[in-house]
């Protein structure tokens, strides 16, 4: 259906990637950023560091200042500008977490606040009234592991099973100056194979048809997860100003490449990789949510209130929107009913028919037994008509008979008185 | 390197949001860089549809604008009826792909009545917004990778009369601008003259303006674009000229059209508003134009559907439905009304069905009455046989025993032939006796004949 057309000359189309550019800009971004890990992994720190801001400062403490009984889960929005562009920036951290001594179930304000964000979006999107629709929905959530050198605690790997088709997930090796990059390389490989082991799905960087950046791509997938480590001060090494960590030892600096992976992660987080972060969240991990929830209200009537949230049976209404649904319903229904009133139509015909026939053998046998008994009465009557014709006949020629035999004998009985007179004389 | 930003603070009620400086470059003033690489890998689209009436050069415009030749003979003007025809093509320009639909109305103003005209044309775009919301509606949805098939621009082809619209334009504009972008322009203008033309376009935007028909304003309020558009928004409708022919004009070979007095160069801006449609048009607008049908147009349409089928946004306490409820109120409602359905096509068969009973005992009830009746005549018919019967039974019987008797009579005188008189007498005396009782017999008889 599709014809391939040569161009004989510029049509200007070749433009709209500029137009695409310059509505951006105006409409302006928003990213929402999720932080979790146990308190003193360095995550406020990192979140300064990575936004060259102070948006964790003392007048707004980071989440490990702000000790909770239970866990919470807290937002704080920025706005940043940079050559011209806008960013809204949600930061959500949670404080608390994992810092009790029983935390069982210490993810769950974490998926309540996701799904609630997805809920609001698609509360949002199937309204009739439309209006903007902000995205508050979680992009992505880097998880701090603490850089034990061992592997992964039974904590991590509960959370990031429960999450990984939630959000984005981004694991971190927090404080990363603590350990060498002998260390370091075991303890990646470790957690990779845990993170393996556990069908856990960590976000992943897209493939690309361009060959130099697959390469890029493999480098950081080999580096993964990715060791940092974050500052708040500046230092000055070599008459450079850095950010960095000062020890007797020497200074870590967070912004080289050997000493920790933050630049990596900067420029994936940032740079390279925010606009498919957040793809990938409408497109497929909200899309699940969306699609999970509507199959619970549609398809399964009375089983809805149980297993809200659930996957039901949604191969069975793939394809369908709830409306659409209802449609085909409908449809099936009228064909149904249709249906039903054809076979009562049928079971009415044939009753109909049977009774009429019943009547109309009835009145024919009574008809024929009329006609019978006519015929009777009519071959009745004829045999009478013809008894009575013979009987006339037998009479009249009885009668004619008689009247001659008393002529006869009258003449007789006349001559023997003639004779009678004769004798006397 | 490290810049101070402005701290620019924008009202986010109840938010919250603080702007903070940075100290250094971030580096997300890529993101519309990110954003555009998505869009060119993904590739675009974009659907054009071409109003007007047979042989107003909507083709070739398409040709000229496209620098290509696209598909198809001219029609005829023997249509009955109005069609939309449309060819999707896929274009690529350095390295932009372009996957462009353009849609044609074919045999538009040609019949004797156009009353109704119209009616394809909004059919078709009311199908395909359909179509994106039911995918939108999908359980299991793939937005992103759908083929938008909404209509995003419009091109109206207005003919050169000079004078003013036609009452078909106005109608089927009318009808148009709340559901698509419409881009006025006057076809063949190098049928006007350069004077006429201003008053054509003078006369043309008041009857728009008086008739309350929206036509797409080029956007302005993007300051990069906003000087550009507000000009070209002045020069509306354009008037155009279409030519894939090529002429040699100096040492260059422009499309033209080539008259005897002279020659028409399309890309002329002197000439016609070539240039200046597909400025706006592709250059400056595509985007928008875009933008402006799913935000704007799609969306009335959305609305519009969904109050139809009853869906509000808040209960009748104004608070506001989750999706969940309002998909499972509207559950229920409709299954109730299924149920309600199904037990009235019930009522009314059991209806039917006691009327029928009732007419056929009626029928069986006439039916009795009439073989009673009958048989009521047949046995009086049998009664006045067995009656008749009877009376010649007698008639018989009384004729035996008058023949019997006088047979008997006979016998006795023909034995007794010359024997006593005393005999004789006797009998004599016997036949008087019986001739006396046959008398009185054949006189009954006689009675008897008489009545019967």
């Amino acid at each position: 259906m599709e014809q391939q057309k040569n161009l004989e000359g510029y049509v200007g189309f070749a433009n709209l990637p500029n137009q695409v550019y310059r509505k951006s800009v105006k409409r302006g971004f928003e990213f929402t950023l999720m932080v979790v890990g146990e308190s003193g992994l360095g995550k406020s720190t990192l979140i300064n560091s990575l936004f060259l801001t102070d948006l964790y400062s003392s007048e707004y403490p980071g989440p490990s200042h702000r000790i909770k009984k239970t866990v919470q889960v807290e937002q704080s929005k920025v706005l940043v500008k940079e050559g011209g562009v806008q960013l809204l920036l949600t930061i959500v951290d949670t404080p608390g977490f994992g810092d009790a001594v029983d935390n069982s179930n210490c993810w769950q304000p974490v998926i309540d606040h996701i799904d609630s964000k997805f809920e609001d979006y698609l509360n949002s999107e199937s309204r009739v009234n439309r209006r903007q629709m902000p995205d508050n929905r979680v992009h992505c959530c880097l998880y701090f592991i603490a850089p034990s050198g061992h592997g992964l605690k039974p904590l991590d790997i509960e959370f990031m099973k429960r999450l990984h088709e939630k959000v984005n997930i981004i694991p971190l090796i927090a404080k990363a100056d603590t350990m060498t990059p002998e260390e370091c390389q075991q303890f990646k490989k470790q957690i990779m194979r845990e993170i393996q082991e556990h069908k856990i799905k960590i976000y992943e960087f897209p493939e690309t048809d361009d060959e130099e950046e697959n390469k890029l791509v493999k480098k950081i997938k080999d580096r993964l997860p990715l060791a940092v480590v974050g500052s708040n001060t500046i230092i000055e090494v070599n008459g450079k100003r850095v950010r960095g960590r000062q020890y007797p030892w020497g200074v870590a600096e967070v912004e080289n490449g050997d000493h920790c992976d933050f630049t990596i992660l900067r420029n994936m987080l940032i740079r390279t990789h925010m606009q498919d972060l957040k793809d990938v969240t409408n497109n497929v991990h909200y899309e699940n949510y969306r699609s999970r929830k509507l199959a619970a209200v549609t398809y399964n009537g009375a089983d809805n209130n149980k297993s809200k949230g659930q996957l039901t049976k949604v191969d069975t209404v793939e394809g369908i929107s709830p409306l659409a649904q209802m449609e085909e319903e409908r449809r099936e229904h009228m064909a149904k009913m249709k249906k039903m009133e054809m076979e009562m139509e049928q079971v009415f015909e044939m009753k109909v028919k049977e009774k009429l026939q019943k009547l109309k053998d009835s009145e024919a046998e009574l008809q024929r037994r009329h006609e019978q008994m006519k015929k009777n009465l009519e071959a009745q009557h004829k045999e009478l008509e013809e008894k009575r014709r013979q009987f006339e006949e037998e009479k009249v020629s009885w009668e004619a008979q008689q009247h001659l035999l008393e002529q006869q004998k009258l003449d007789a009985s006349r001559t023997l008185e003639k004779n009678k007179k004769k004798k006397i004389f | 390197m490290s810049l101070i930003n402005i701290v620019l603070v924008i009202g986010f009620q109840g938010e919250g949001v603080r702007a903070v400086p940075l100290s250094g470059h971030v580096g997300f003033d890529s993101m519309p860089d990110q954003l555009v690489n998505k869009s060119v890998n993904h590739g675009f689209c974009f659907n054009i549809l071409c109003v007007g009436e047979t042989g107003l050069g909507k083709s070739t415009l398409m040709d000229t604008l496209f620098n290509t030749k696209f598909e198809g003979e001219p029609t005829q003007h023997n249509q009955p009826g109005v069609q939309l025809k449309s060819n999707t093509y896929e274009l690529q320009e350095s390295n932009v792909r372009l996957k462009l639909t353009i849609v044609n109305t074919v045999g538009f103003g040609d019949q004797i009545n156009k009353e109704d005209s119209y009616k394809p044309i909004v059919e078709f775009i009311d199908t395909h917004f359909e179509a994106y919301l039911q995918e939108e509606l999908k359980i299991k949805r793939t937005l992103h990778s759908y083929h938008d098939s909404r209509i995003h621009a419009c091109l109206y082809f207005i003919a050169p009369t000079g004078h003013s619209l036609k009452s078909l334009d106005l109608v089927t504009m009318k009808k148009l601008d709340s559901k698509v972008n419409i881009i006025p322009i006057i076809a063949k203008s190098d049928a006007i003259s350069k004077s006429e033309l201003a008053k054509f376009k003078i006369k043309i935007t008041s009857e728009l303006v008086s008739n309350g028909v929206q036509i797409y304003q080029f956007p302005t309020d993007d300051e990069t674009v906003a000087e550009i558009n507000s000009t070209m928004n002045g020069h509306l409708p354009f008037a155009v000229v279409g030519s894939t022919e090529e002429v040699k004009i100096g040492n260059k070979m422009v499309k033209a059209r080539q008259y005897p007095w002279g020659t028409v160069q399309v890309e002329n801006e002197n000439h016609c508003d070539f240039v200046k449609l597909r400025e706006m048009l592709i250059r400056v607008n595509m985007e928008d134009l875009r933008e402006q049908t799913h935000t704007r147009h799609y969306e009335l349409y959305r609305r519009c559907k969904l109050e139809e089928m009853g869906f509000k946004d808040t209960d009748p306490d104004s608070k506001p439905f989750s999706l969940q409820e309002t998909y499972e109120a509207k559950r229920n409602e409709f299954m109730g009304e299924l149920q309600k359905k199904e037990e009235e096509m019930r009522q009314m068969f059991v209806q039917r069905v006691k009327e029928k009973e009732a007419e056929l005992k009626e029928a069986e009830k006439e039916l009795h009455e009439k073989f009673d009746r009958l048989k009521k005549l047949h046995q009086d018919e049998k009664k006045k046989l067995e009656d008749k019967k009877k009376a010649l039974d007698d008639e018989q019987n009384i004729f035996k025993q008058k023949k019997t008797a006088a047979e008997l009579l006979q016998s006795q005188a023909q034995q007794a032939g010359g024997s006593t008189t005393l005999k004789r007498d006797k009998e004599r005396k016997n036949v008087c006796v019986l001739s006396h009782v046959v008398l009185f017999l054949s006189t009954q008889e006689h009675s008897l004949n008489s009545r019967s």
